[in-house]
């Protein structure tokens, strides 16, 4: 794959504050990379960094192999979508998106073309003459992207650009911008907190933490294959067993299975620990089943469906067992 | 809801006694009589409206409207180029550069007029030194002219200008400028097609407060602008000290007030239409 972006060991102060000590990454042409981490992880100062709306401390910033690290963000040739859309309120929605152009110097009959593409791409020809005050948030977001991606920019950023929305629309939205930046082969750089979007989203996810990267991997190994601690109890829920070599067993509660205490069937292997049932919450598909383990305060909680044995009670005393290639050996 | 009405009445009672009832006097004042002893009484004229008319009266509301319009224009070429620059200052010297701004209301204004007269009067500040410097033989009139009384009248309104221009520019989002920036434009496009637009209220609250008060200012042409400058507040001002004439005084009162209610609706009108997109729309196609 071509190279896109690169970033070199960057590091970012701000004052006395380390907020990334030392970063190399590289992405893609056409790639839909995706920074995840909690807040306060670096990642949107990194995306800042790409866009030339921050400078970093020490390293070098590449775009396209060209060394852009003390370039303006106007003369740079990347878009971003913020996370609070930043539209000028002053401005109807076709003047927001003819904006990049004008700065441009795109000639008029081309930004006119282009303006109708992206409005049509975006769904959003019927308000083109709204301003941004007369719209809903999700339609706002649509012409955010739409501001961004009519400057046809190497490298689309975008800054949690769905946290704004409820559950529904953000759902929809995520599906929409993935069939969007296949369908157009762009890169996509974004930053989100939330771990079901990157995993729905990304080709390429890099798990930030405290400025430095966790993992760097596909969703799929990031799910099921976590490097450390961090990444499986960021990535959705996981139980740990602690070993004696200073690692720890990973297990996701969808595999965690419970049997009866005194139930010593050989249908299954014999059950690593064994502990009680504390609690037990209904999640509509699911029972999570929560068991804190003999002779520790360790709990641990396992993902039950209805179809299973049974459902189970508190107070119970339940053998838990799982089967090898469920387990993940993580750095503390 | 019902007893949270009556916490208006103090002001109401308090406006319609000391506001609504005393302009009324004056619009029947207006329309009244004067005997030769200066004496109002009431006997309905419109000759105090008809003698406004009079070339040596329009003369001085003209030049009056023409002083007021250059005040507001210089105030807003400098103000807000002071305002953005204490916007953009470190927040915790933000508060002090307001507060240098506003210092000159600690003293009373008519003492701040003359101690312009001490500044630049022949014997004067200025004068002195200029001639102990050998840069004039002769000291310069820098008083009682048209010019000391727009230099007074810029120096009172300035911080009525700054101030709402200050709170418009720093209550903009400054993530548009990012965006703006992120977009293509340079920092001076940026300024000229978001930060500018946007900030516009309040350059239209400072235009109008500056305005209003140039037009009934009449301590400062008083002082600074001695005999040879008489603005409209000093006209009204003499009609009701010296030439005893109340009808006549309160008649121009009157015109002063609609001009000046015109004009607010007039500014407010244009300002609206531009929001409303049209001449936005014109400059972007």
């Amino acid at each position: 794959m071509k190279e896109m972006v690169r970033l070199e060991g960057i590091t970012k102060k701000f004052g006395d504050n380390v907020i990334i000590p030392n970063i190399n990454l590289t992405i893609g042409d056409g790639e839909f990379l995706t920074l995840l981490g909690p807040s306060g992880c670096g990642k949107t100062t990194l995306l800042r960094m790409i866009a030339g709306l921050e400078t970093p401390t020490v390293g070098k910033v590449y775009l396209d192999n060209q060394d852009v690290t003390s370039l303006a963000p106007y003369k740079r040739d990347v878009n971003m979508v913020f996370q609070n859309y930043a539209l000028f309120p002053h401005m109807n929605v076709e003047e927001n998106i003819r904006f990049g152009l004008m700065m441009k110097k795109v000639p008029k009959d081309e930004q006119q073309e282009r303006i109708d593409q992206v409005l049509y791409l975006t769904q959003l020809e019927e308000l083109r003459t709204r301003r941004p005050a007369q719209m809903s948030g999700g339609q706002q977001q649509r012409v955010a992207i739409a501001r961004a991606l009519v400057n046809n920019p190497k490298v689309l950023l975008l800054d949690e650009p769905l946290g704004a929305l409820d559950y529904q629309l953000r759902k929809k939205m995520q599906l929409e911008l993935k069939n969007l930046q296949r369908g157009l082969g762009l890169t996509f750089i974004y930053v989100t907190h939330d771990q079901e979007e990157a995993l729905t989203m990304s080709d390429r996810i890099v798990v930030m933490n405290a400025g430095q990267i966790e993992q760097d991997d596909s969703p799929d190994k990031i799910y099921h294959h976590p490097s450390s601690k961090f990444v499986a109890r960021f990535i959705g829920e996981s139980n740990f067993f602690d070993l004696a070599d200073g690692t720890a067993l990973a297990v996701r509660p969808e595999k965690l299975n419970l049997c009866l205490e005194a139930d010593s069937s050989t249908e299954h292997p014999e059950p690593a620990y064994y502990g009680t049932v504390v609690d037990v919450v209904f999640y509509g598909t699911i029972d999570k089943v929560f068991v804190r383990l003999d002779n520790s305060n360790q709990t641990v909680v396992a993902y039950q469906y209805f179809d299973d044995v049974k459902r189970w009670q508190q107070d119970e005393r339940v053998g838990i067992w799982w089967n090898k290639r469920d387990e993940v050996k993580v750095k503390k | 809801m019902r007893n949270g009405k009556l916490l208006v009445a103090p002001a109401m009672l308090w406006l319609s006694l000391f506001f609504a009832v005393p302009l009324l006097i004056v619009v029947l004042v207006s329309f009244a009589t004067r005997t030769p002893y200066g004496q109002v009484i009431f006997k309905f004229t419109l000759a105090n409206y008809q003698r406004f008319l009079e070339p040596l009266y329009i003369k001085i509301f003209i030049s009056t409207l023409f002083t007021a319009l250059v005040t507001t224009v210089i105030t807003f070429a400098m103000g807000y180029p002071l305002a953005y620059t204490i916007a953009k200052l470190p927040v915790k010297w933000q508060q002090p550069g307001l507060i240098l701004v506003m210092v000159p209301f600690w003293i009373n204004f008519l003492i701040r007029s003359y101690a312009w007269v001490i500044i630049l009067r022949s014997q004067g500040v200025v004068n002195t030194l200029l001639l102990n410097l050998g840069l004039i033989k002769q000291p310069l009139a820098l008083l009682y002219n048209d010019y000391a009384v727009m230099l007074g009248m810029i120096y009172a309104l300035l911080p009525f200008m700054v101030l709402p221009i200050y709170v418009s520019i720093e209550q903009m989002d400054k993530r548009l400028l990012e965006a703006a920036s992120d977009l293509g434009a340079p920092p001076w496009t940026a300024f000229r097609r978001i930060t500018l637009p946007l900030t516009m209220p309040g350059v239209a609250a400072g235009s109008i407060l500056v305005f209003i008060s140039s037009l009934g200012m009449f301590v400062v042409p008083d002082v600074m602008g001695g005999a040879k400058s008489a603005l409209i507040g000093n006209l009204i001002q003499n009609q009701f000290l010296s030439a005893r004439d109340w009808p006549f005084g309160s008649a121009l009162s009157i015109v002063l007030a609609v001009l000046a209610l015109l004009l607010i609706m007039l500014y407010y009108k244009a300002l609206q239409s531009q929001e409303g997109g049209a001449s936005d729309a014109k400059e972007l196609a």
